[in-house]
């Protein structure tokens, strides 16, 4: 039986109460929106590219604390990474949210390893991924994406697999 | 109708012994981790008591075979069963004939019935079909894909602040083009109770069949489709303590003599040739292929279990639960409650501000405690009170006052974990 409560640590509580880079970007090169429809969460992403790195980044939207924290953490630590850098990062969230990465192994994921017990709430990982999945959308020019539909990138990352 | 019980809780409360009510169903001692299971999620699904597991395993190891098919011992038994089965919530609906009834695999299933069987025979292009706000998706998507298909169109009745229907704008909605109306008893959302009889008779007077979802209703009080005069009446036996998997439908004789199957295949037919096949008769014409017969048996058990108690000592016993836990919610500082019609079933929803649904569900299942978080199928309730979710509460008479305790600690920690 997972705690809950170490999934709503300090940390997270904190991104929540006060997310970093809340708002928007004008005139961003890249953006999305992120839905899940099964909760009515919406997460809206844009960036700024310069020389293959991420110079701003941004979000805002509807969530609950899992989804805020985890979009909150995420904008920070992609903050100044390459594109390539941040598929990385987008990859090894994913698998350490549905359990396929242990975070004892090595990884670049630092203090984001503090939603791996997520992996035991299977309802609430889609809530942790979807601003990584909306990311990874922003990225690859995908102006929307669900967690429910069947060319979402992440789809292969639900709890179904 | 639940005030109407209000005179006799005393009297309720002299033969209800929850406790020993409690001992019938084993899940309930269950943890959850370190906690014991508070399970306050029976608008989704009530659990069952060892009464209709006994059925079940009883039918399993002598009973089971196919029905109405060969003539030996075992078939013979299973078919009678079913077919008693059959009659037991003819009985416990109080509809004329037992052929007025027709299993299914529940309340979806069951409106889908009605769609396919009434709706893309009788409903044309321009006619209007009537729904309300209050509705589960499965009482609106069905009727959308045939107003899709026969170009007919939907109005809704909308609802006031309380959750209660608005009986007036109904009323107006009705004209020569109105040719069905499609009314949910009891709110999943909400725990509203709609006043259908008044609604049905109005419809009557346009000569407008109706269809009423009463998932949330049957379980919480008694149904008398008579009385009622509705023409189709709905609901799934897992939510009053039987299985998953059957369902009935109630339909009038005369209106389920004149619809076209829903589904082909055996058992729903009288003779076939591949010139011509000719169906059989009610009920067994909507009743295509083999039947989940051990699930009809044990929602004929469940049915047998809630009488036993008596659905009228439910219905006063989940009545004072929701007062108590009504009185507490309204204590604490930041929530509200989502429903608050003068009429309701033990349903609390509710919001914590700045408190997502999601991370309140989380945080109550770490003390054991079972609620509902999302929007429950009824995404217009939603948007209406213009929440994206809310977290539901939803008692059972084997739910008990300490367990409202339990969800009334559980939210203070919530908020505590949230300050």
């Amino acid at each position: 039986m997972m705690n809950s409560k170490s999934l709503y640590q300090e940390v997270i509580l904190d991104h929540n109460r006060k997310p970093r880079n809340y708002g928007t970007l004008d005139n961003p090169s890249h953006h999305a929106t992120g839905h899940n429809p099964l909760c009515g969460d919406r997460l809206d992403i844009a960036l700024h590219m310069q020389d293959d790195q991420i110079n701003h980044i941004a979000f805002h939207g509807e969530s609950c604390a899992i989804c805020k924290a985890s979009a909150s953490m995420m904008t920070a630590a992609v903050k100044g990474k390459t594109r390539a850098d941040t598929e990385i990062l987008i990859q090894e969230f994913r698998d350490m949210a549905t359990g396929k990465l242990d975070p004892a192994q090595p990884n670049h994921l630092g203090r984001l390893t503090v939603f791996s017990g997520i992996r035991d709430l299977p309802t609430r990982v889609k809530c942790a991924i979807l601003p990584w999945h909306t990311l990874h959308a922003a990225l690859n020019a995908l102006t929307s994406v669900s967690t429910e539909t069947d060319d979402d990138p992440m789809q292969a990352a639900s709890v179904n697999d | 109708m639940v005030n109407v019980y209000a005179s006799i809780i005393p009297e309720a409360n002299a033969v209800f012994d929850v406790e020993k009510i409690r001992t019938d169903f084993p899940i309930l001692d269950i943890s959850v981790g370190d906690k014991p299971l508070v399970y306050l999620d029976n608008a989704a699904s009530s659990q069952m008591p060892r009464q209709v597991m006994d059925q079940l395993i009883h039918y399993q190891t002598t009973q089971h075979a196919n029905i109405n098919r060969a003539v030996h011992y075992l078939s013979e038994v299973a078919t009678m069963e079913y077919e008693k089965a059959r009659r037991k919530v003819q009985q416990f609906v109080n509809a004329r004939e037992d052929r007025e009834i027709i299993f299914t695999s529940g309340t979806t299933d069951s409106i889908n019935l009605v769609m396919h069987g009434y709706g893309r025979k009788f409903i044309k292009a321009g006619d209007e079909i009537i729904l309300t706000t209050l509705e589960h998706h499965s009482n609106i998507v069905p009727w959308q894909m045939l107003a899709e298909e026969k170009g007919a169109i939907i109005r809704v009745v909308p609802i006031n602040d309380a959750g209660e229907l608005d009986i007036e704008t109904y009323e107006k909605l009705f004209n020569e083009r109105t040719k069905f109306v499609g009314l949910i008893h009891v709110s999943n959302a909400l725990g509203t109770i709609n006043p259908i009889k008044s609604l049905i008779s109005f419809a009557r007077q346009h000569d407008v069949p109706v269809l009423i979802d009463g998932a949330q209703a049957a379980p919480h009080m008694a149904i008398d489709v008579q009385d009622l005069d509705c023409d189709f009446y709905v609901f799934s036996a897992h939510k009053l303590c039987g299985p998953t998997g059957i369902g009935m439908l109630y339909g009038k004789s005369s209106l389920l003599e004149t619809m076209q199957p829903f589904k082909g295949g055996g058992d729903m037919i009288a003779s076939v040739t591949f010139e011509k096949t000719t169906y059989a008769a009610i009920p067994h014409k909507f009743e295509a292929g083999t039947p989940p017969i051990a699930g009809a048996i044990g929602f004929g058990a469940a049915i047998d279990y809630l009488n036993s108690i008596g659905i009228e000592h439910i219905a006063a016993y989940e009545h004072e639960l929701l007062n108590y836990a009504t009185h507490c919610m309204m204590e604490i500082k930041g929530a509200k409650i989502i429903g608050t019609a003068a009429h309701k079933t033990a349903v609390l929803s509710f919001t914590l501000d700045g408190i997502h649904p999601h991370d309140i569900g989380t945080i109550l299942n770490e003390d054991g405690i079972a609620v509902r978080t999302g929007h429950h199928c009824a995404q217009p309730v939603m948007e209406h009170f213009k929440v994206p979710a809310t977290s539901r509460a939803s008692f059972a008479f084997y739910n008990t006052k300490s367990e409202v305790e339990a969800l009334i600690a559980g939210i203070r920690n919530v908020q505590k974990v949230f300050l």
